[in-house]
């Protein structure tokens, strides 16, 4: 027979009715699977016990796959075929990688997203994660006894929409319905029940195993906004099993070793690692294949200190963020600490002394992700009545469109609540224009070179009218998982056209961090390279009107030294048009208006005279 | 007349009830749905209605409404584990039929 969960009151499900959601966290390093069972969340082991999937994904000649730990432990058997952090890869072009990766895939570049040559195929990212997310969906239908509604996935802050959406892709891919995506610092703090808690800003901390976040989030009235993100994607509790494994090197007299014993060495390391979270001392033993044998005693002191700069290498992320919301440390009511690498003393030691204050570690630091994700899924899925517990996201960079000269408006601010819509309106540039370019950028930055490009598309068939006529509202509208549809639509002529931005390139995590950091920084600059461009457009818009006019009237309304007088501060203007001077630009705009005042008298008569030409003055009066 | 508790069970919702943090025990009843007709309700209890039932079971309240009565009585709840799996089991001398899941009954 069934085995039945306690629900909520009055939340019973009926017969064959359980809405069964769950809540992934899919790992750089491992992925978890929880659920909320009987009003609590837990994590769902597998038959062995084991709450932690290793993201390792090995492809077998046969085209069969392994997953976890059995992939895992032949990573350096197979390298090429087994794949190891693919969530970095998700989302991101070949270019967005960089050359020196150092590691031993062999990449293909493809359109949009990089794939991997295996021996069972060519395989897209977003493939190597969904065999991962397989796992975690088969494992919860078998603890939970039926199929699943929905997964809440969680994703870092800084994720941007490529990567995002390669992520619900991969989801799709596995079989599971993504109710939605959640920033990992949201979920942890949804774990550790904060979203009921005092509104204020929050700091969530987060050391896995190859990588490093911090985020500082803002609670107010239930919605937890991402006020700053910073990190460092290569630093993790690998970098601390490394400090050891190279201090048993250095302590036994020992230079390069096969990658057997690497190995065999770095798994004590780890071992040892976290022995000393409990232990003041641990005692190291192997044997190599040359036939040494290592015993070595580590004790805490030693460990902290070989590992005291990895530790302060988090330090300043945390200042950066800080800083880039504009807040002190006294403004944290609260840290929460994530990732199995803050189970360390040296690093809570650091974190509290930062902070100024204890931070929160009674769950699981592995796990507090996970649980989050599951009381949200929990929620989503019609679990829990009573109060409307809706929790909102933010997007993290600001999302706008490109404007003559390269500049950048923005629609849609960083930090928006999600799903969230707005709409702008823009005109045409030039008379009898009949297409319209629309560039979709993301970024904090004035200029469209320093942000990044989403998507281009292009608004044709605007009826010809004079420049300026037309009214062009562009509408930006992003759904609950912060995905972007973007609408241009002519209101004259009603011609619309649209595009659901599936971007093709990725930004790194760093990259993200610093074109935040550089909004700032570059406040300045962006203000003189905005007046340099508007500068810059005006010019070109002047020199073109002037242009036409001349041709137009020129031989009949100027003399000779007239024309040639107005040409000369045409030359001159185009000539401070390629320097990056707005002032010498704002003036040689100034003298072209000054020497064709008379000009445009003589036309302005011209044509009043051609209008009132042969009509008594008493027909004119209104 | 009596609903009754396994041990692993009080133990169980004695733990679920001190992490939700709140409840005065736990509800059990049956409805009407289901492929056999009836299917039960278990639940937490926020609070005793003016018609409930009550039974204490290894320290545990249990509800129950007047009218599910008669096709709960005697009836013990269990703790089990079975695979993956986990969760309560009914243990139900009224029941005549089950359905393949388990998930309703007839009497």
């Amino acid at each position: 027979m069934a085995l039945l969960q306690i629900s909520e009151p009055g939340l019973s499900a009926a017969p064959h009715q359980h809405r069964l959601a769950v809540g992934i966290d899919l790992g750089t390093t491992n992925s978890l699977v929880a659920t909320v069972r009987n009003g609590i969340s837990v994590v769902l082991n597998d038959e062995n016990g084991r709450a932690l999937l290793p993201s390792v994904v090995r492809y077998l000649a046969d085209a069969s796959v392994q997953v976890g730990e059995a992939a895992q432990a032949l990573q350096s058997e197979d390298p090429a075929n087994t794949i190891v952090s693919v969530k970095r890869f998700m989302g991101r072009g070949l270019s967005d990688l960089g050359s020196g990766s150092g590691l031993p895939y062999r990449f293909v570049d493809a359109p949009g997203m990089v794939q991997l040559r295996t021996v069972a195929g060519i395989k897209s990212p977003v493939e190597v994660s969904a065999e991962i997310l397989k796992v975690l969906r088969i494992r919860a239908e078998n603890a939970l006894g039926g199929s699943l509604v929905g997964a809440v996935i969680t994703v870092p802050a800084y994720f941007d929409d490529a990567q995002r959406q390669a992520t619900k892709d991969a989801a799709k891919l596995a079989g599971l319905n993504v109710l939605r995506l959640l920033n990992e610092p949201t979920a942890a703090a949804i774990a550790y029940g904060l979203d009921n808690a005092a509104e204020g800003v929050y700091a969530v901390y987060d050391l896995g195993g190859g990588t490093f976040d911090i985020s500082i989030l803002k609670l107010s009235r239930g919605v937890f906004e991402v006020l700053a993100t910073n990190g460092n994607s290569a630093l993790g509790g690998d970098d601390f099993d490394h400090r050891i494994y190279c201090w048993l090197l250095e302590k036994n007299n020992l230079s390069a070793l096969g990658a057997p014993d690497t190995r065999l060495l770095l798994t004590r390391a780890r071992a040892a690692k976290e022995e000393l979270t409990e232990h003041a001392e641990t005692r190291m033993t192997a044997n190599l294949r040359s036939g040494e044998a290592i015993d070595t005693v580590l004790t805490q002191q030693d460990f902290h200190a070989m590992s005291q700069n990895l530790v302060e290498h988090t330090l300043q992320p945390m200042r950066r963020a800080l800083r880039d919301a504009g807040l002190r440390v006294e403004d944290i009511k609260g840290v929460v600490m994530v990732g199995g690498a803050t189970r360390m003393p040296q690093v809570q030691r650091a974190v509290a002394e930062f902070f100024g204050q204890v931070p929160l570690t009674n769950l699981d630091p592995d796990k507090v992700v996970a649980l989050g994700a599951a009381i949200q899924a929990n929620v989503l899925a019609g679990n829990r009545g009573g109060d409307d517990w809706l929790l909102l996201d933010v997007i993290p960079l600001s999302l706008g469109i490109e404007t003559m000269g390269g500049l950048t408006e923005k629609i849609i601010p960083r930090n928006s609540t999600i799903p969230t819509a707005r709409a702008q309106e823009f005109t045409t540039f030039k008379d009898g224009q009949t297409a319209m370019s629309v560039h979709v950028v993301q970024g904090e930055r004035e200029l469209v070179s320093d942000c990044r490009s989403l998507a281009k598309f292009e608004l044709r068939g605007i009826p010809p009218m004079v420049a300026g006529a037309a009214r062009i509202r562009i509408t930006f509208q992003v759904d609950a998982d912060g995905l972007l549809n973007v609408t241009a639509r002519e209101l004259g002529s009603g011609v619309e056209t649209a595009v659901t931005v599936k971007p093709s390139y990725g930004l790194s995590d760093a990259e993200i961090t610093r074109m935040l950091q550089d909004s700032s920084q570059h406040a300045q600059d962006d203000m003189q390279a905005r007046a340099l461009r508007e500068q810059q457009v005006e010019a070109r818009q002047l020199l073109e009107a002037v242009q036409n006019a001349l041709a137009q009237d020129g031989a009949a309304l100027l003399d000779q030294a007239g024309q040639a007088r107005i040409r000369g501060s045409m030359d001159g203007l185009r000539a401070v048009l390629q320097t990056d001077d707005h002032h010498a630009i704002k003036r040689a705009i100034t003298q072209l208006n000054d020497a064709t005042v008379a000009f445009a008298q003589a036309r302005m008569d011209k044509s009043v005279s051609r209008a009132l030409g042969g009509r008594k003055l008493t027909d004119l009066e209104m | 007349m009596a609903i009754t508790l396994t041990e692993n069970a009080v133990q169980h919702v004695r733990n679920f009830l001190a992490k939700r943090g709140k409840g005065v025990g736990l509800r059990v009843g049956v409805r009407t749905s289901g492929c056999s007709g009836m299917s039960y309700k278990l639940e937490f209890a926020d609070e005793v209605g003016d018609d409930d039932l009550q039974f204490t079971s290894g320290g545990v309240t249990i509800l129950v409404d007047p009218k599910s009565l008669a096709y709960v009585d005697g009836m013990e709840l269990d703790y089990t584990r079975e695979g993956l799996n986990e969760g309560f089991k009914f243990k139900n001398p009224n029941v005549k039929s089950e359905c393949g899941c388990g998930e309703s009954f007839g009497v």
